[in-house]
């Protein structure tokens, strides 16, 4: 006897449920249960009567579905339309792969006393700022004298890889949300879920998608993770330019096209490089969870670390994150301000 | 500033309403059955902001329209180039309603022949100022070297050119404004709208850009639509006068006959505290024709104010003036009217008789 018999006897349904008697395995609770014996169900219990969830009405009815079905059918079915989603995905991201693979293979093969000045020289351009670069150069030195040079890279490669699509797919994305109030109703709700979503559950259905073997993998849970920020705030910024000045363009006729490229995103660049700035910092905290499929850099370190107990190993890996985060923060910024001042004189 | 003919109306409203709330049509059934604009609020929750408009703004003239904050005004300037869509009525310019226009031609409309001047001055902040000046024969598809001449020739024209490489947030209020103006003016557009283009400039800025608006008006002869809230700006620029209140026309005049004879208690509130005697101006005072020329003490010029003539006549209440036009004796001026007309009248005026407006 179970908590629920009585309802499925007033509803008439004994013969429907009868009729399928579930030959399915029990569960393990069941297990448990039965082997501590029924002697302990206290039948009329009002304290003890459970919720009526699908394992309670299975138990007086077989042909309820339990829970471990619902798991079970969002497995099949995601199973069932897998290979249907590879066709589509496969090709559109194969990009994806290639771009990460040629980044990571031209960093680390171009020599050290090529791409460290050349590192030191995009960084000059973008900042001005001497005191960055010495900053950037002695990180970087350190890094590679403690033989942290090629994870480092790695890691950084794909960041830029990353950040760069990310800003492109992003921005535009961007644009449309703060053009249409439709497409801002569709697209917040999902970069809420995209924000909110622990990373680590990016992860599943990707490994079922694509094989761990290949580098996009980890690259769309990387821009999953990381585009948002680019694209809240492109639309933030154009929604926050100055109506009069929108205004004054439309009394002199500019057409969208016009209004969008010599008004709107020149005046939202401030919001949408702090964007920028965000999306390459979640890169970089991605990139460490990533290294859980295979993604390579310093977050291989780390996660030898963990598993192994290797303290240092992971320690120095960490440091050498925290390093690589304060240059790229400090770099973005300090473009960020010189766009700033740009605007402002 | 002959007024003897009527100039040409180049710009036409007919029956303008503007309703702002979530049901303008259905709200606006309401206002054609008489609701007034208290009741359209309170019962309806709409926003009656423009009622029943019809103003013929005359070319190469400049048009005042002038009212309190919430009257209105800066609402009924963005019909003319339809930033804002009336609820119902025509706007008709050169003869053609432009509701009928579609997106490219209202475009066409505003590019070359609509110009606008905002309060805020509404300058790009990251472009130059001559690249700012430059923006409306830009955005046309002119070539960069065409609009940079032009650009720098009403940059010099207003007095700004030194300034062209600068970017706005280096120059004052007034040059900001004056780039907003070189940016109109570039534009070449026939019909200028000047939304409270002064009102945020100090008042000495406000007096030269007010010179050089008339200055430049003298030699292009715009049609200028132009929006205040100050009746002594009104007055010093107006050949037409329209006074506005909670979105109703009060009054619409040459200013001379408002502040001679104003429509109600409202416009004579408005006028009561202006100096008169600086701007009535002798053809409005006097009597026309020929006349008694006994006892004539001189000649005053029939555009002269009547400060100027009291001036002349040294306080002589009794002094007689002929009042010339172009050497042409066109009236007699008495002193007598003159000190009358001094005194504000009350509205509306019963010996209008005496006092012609010219």
């Amino acid at each position: 006897m179970a908590t629920y018999d009585g309802l499925f006897q007033a509803l008439g349904l004994e013969d429907w449920c009868d009729s399928s008697a579930s030959s399915a395995p029990l569960s393990m609770s069941d297990l448990v249960s039965q082997n501590a014996g029924d002697g302990a169900e206290a039948q009329g219990s009002l304290w003890n009567t459970p919720f009526p969830s699908l394992d309670a009405l299975n138990d007086a009815c077989s042909a309820m579905p339990q829970s471990r079905d619902v798991t079970k059918g969002l497995e099949d079915g995601f199973l069932n339309i897998k290979d249907s989603l590879k066709v589509v995905l496969d090709p559109l991201t194969q990009p994806l792969s290639w771009m990460l693979d040629g980044a990571l293979y031209a960093m680390l093969a171009t020599p050290w006393w090529i791409v460290i000045p050349a590192m030191l020289a995009i960084v000059w351009a973008v900042s001005r700022s001497a005191s960055l670069v010495a900053f950037v150069a002695v990180s970087f030195g350190g890094l590679a004298f403690i033989d942290q040079y090629d994870y480092a890279l790695q890691t950084l490669s794909i960041i830029f890889v990353c950040a760069f699509l990310c800003v492109l797919i992003g921005v535009p994305i961007g644009i449309l949300m703060s053009r249409s109030e439709t497409m801002r109703r569709a697209t917040v709700p999902v970069l809420d879920m995209l924000q909110t979503l622990p990373p680590f559950v990016y992860l599943i259905p990707l490994i079922f998608l694509f094989s761990v073997t290949e580098s996009k993998l980890f690259g769309i849970a990387i821009i999953l993770y990381a585009i948002v920020p680019v694209i809240r705030l492109t639309d933030l910024g154009i929604r926050l330019v100055d109506q009069d000045v929108i205004e004054a363009a439309d009394a002199f006729g500019m057409t969208q096209r016009q209004k969008l490229f010599s008004v709107q995103i020149p005046l939202a660049l401030p919001n949408i490089m702090a964007g920028v700035n965000q999306t390459i910092m979640m890169s970089l905290a991605m990139v460490v969870i990533a290294s859980l499929v295979s993604a390579p850099g310093l977050g291989v370190l780390v996660l030898q670390g963990i598993r192994n107990l290797e303290l240092g190993v992971g320690l120095v890996a960490g440091l050498g994150i925290v390093l690589l985060a304060v240059i790229l923060d400090r770099v973005t910024k300090a473009a960020l301000a010189r766009i700033n001042s740009a605007q402002q004189h | 500033m002959t007024e003897n003919k009527t100039p040409e109306t180049r710009v036409a409203l007919k029956h303008l309403y503007k309703i702002f709330g979530d049901d303008p049509d259905g709200a606006m059934a309401h206002v054609r059955q008489g609701v007034s604009k208290a009741d359209l609020l309170n019962r309806h929750n709409h926003v009656l902001g423009l009622n029943d408009i019809n103003i013929d703004i005359p070319d190469g003239k400049v048009t005042v329209i002038m009212g309190l904050s919430g009257s209105g005004k800066s609402t009924l300037i963005r019909h003319l180039n339809l930033l804002i869509r009336p609820t119902a009525g025509e706007i008709e310019v050169d003869g053609e309603n432009i509701l009928d226009f579609g997106e490219a031609r209202l475009r066409e409309l505003r590019q070359t022949t609509m110009s606008m001047v905002f309060q805020k001055f509404a300058l790009l902040p990251h472009r130059t100022v001559l690249e700012n000046a430059g923006m409306p024969l830009a955005v046309r598809g002119v070539s960069q070297a065409d609009w940079e001449a032009e650009a720098h020739k009403w940059l010099d024209r207003v007095g700004l050119d030194g300034q062209a490489n600068q970017h706005p947030n280096q120059l004052s209020g007034g040059m900001q404004q004056r780039v907003g103006l070189a940016r109109a003016l570039t534009s070449n557009a026939p019909i200028m709208l000047m939304d409270e283009a002064y009102s945020a400039l100090d008042p000495l800025i406000r007096s030269d850009m007010q010179n050089l608006l008339l200055e430049l008006q003298e030699e292009l002869h715009k049609t200028v639509v132009f929006i205040t809230h100050d009746l002594d700006e009104a007055l010093k620029l107006a050949d037409k006068l329209v006074v506005l209140k909670d979105g109703y026309i009060v009054q619409q005049d040459e200013p001379q006959r408002i502040l001679l004879e104003p429509a109600d208690a409202y416009v004579e509130k408005f006028i009561t505290d202006i100096n008169r005697a600086r701007v009535l101006r002798v053809r409005s005072v006097m009597r026309s024709g020929g006349g008694d020329l006994s006892g004539i003490g001189g000649d005053v010029d029939a555009e002269d104010t009547l400060e100027d003539v009291i001036a002349k006549s040294k306080g002589d209440t009794t002094a007689r003036f002929r009042v010339l036009r172009n050497g042409e004796v066109v009236g007699v001026l008495d002193m007598a009217d003159l000190v009358r007309a001094l005194v504000p009248a009350p509205a509306p005026k019963e010996d209008g008789a005496t006092l012609k407006v010219a």
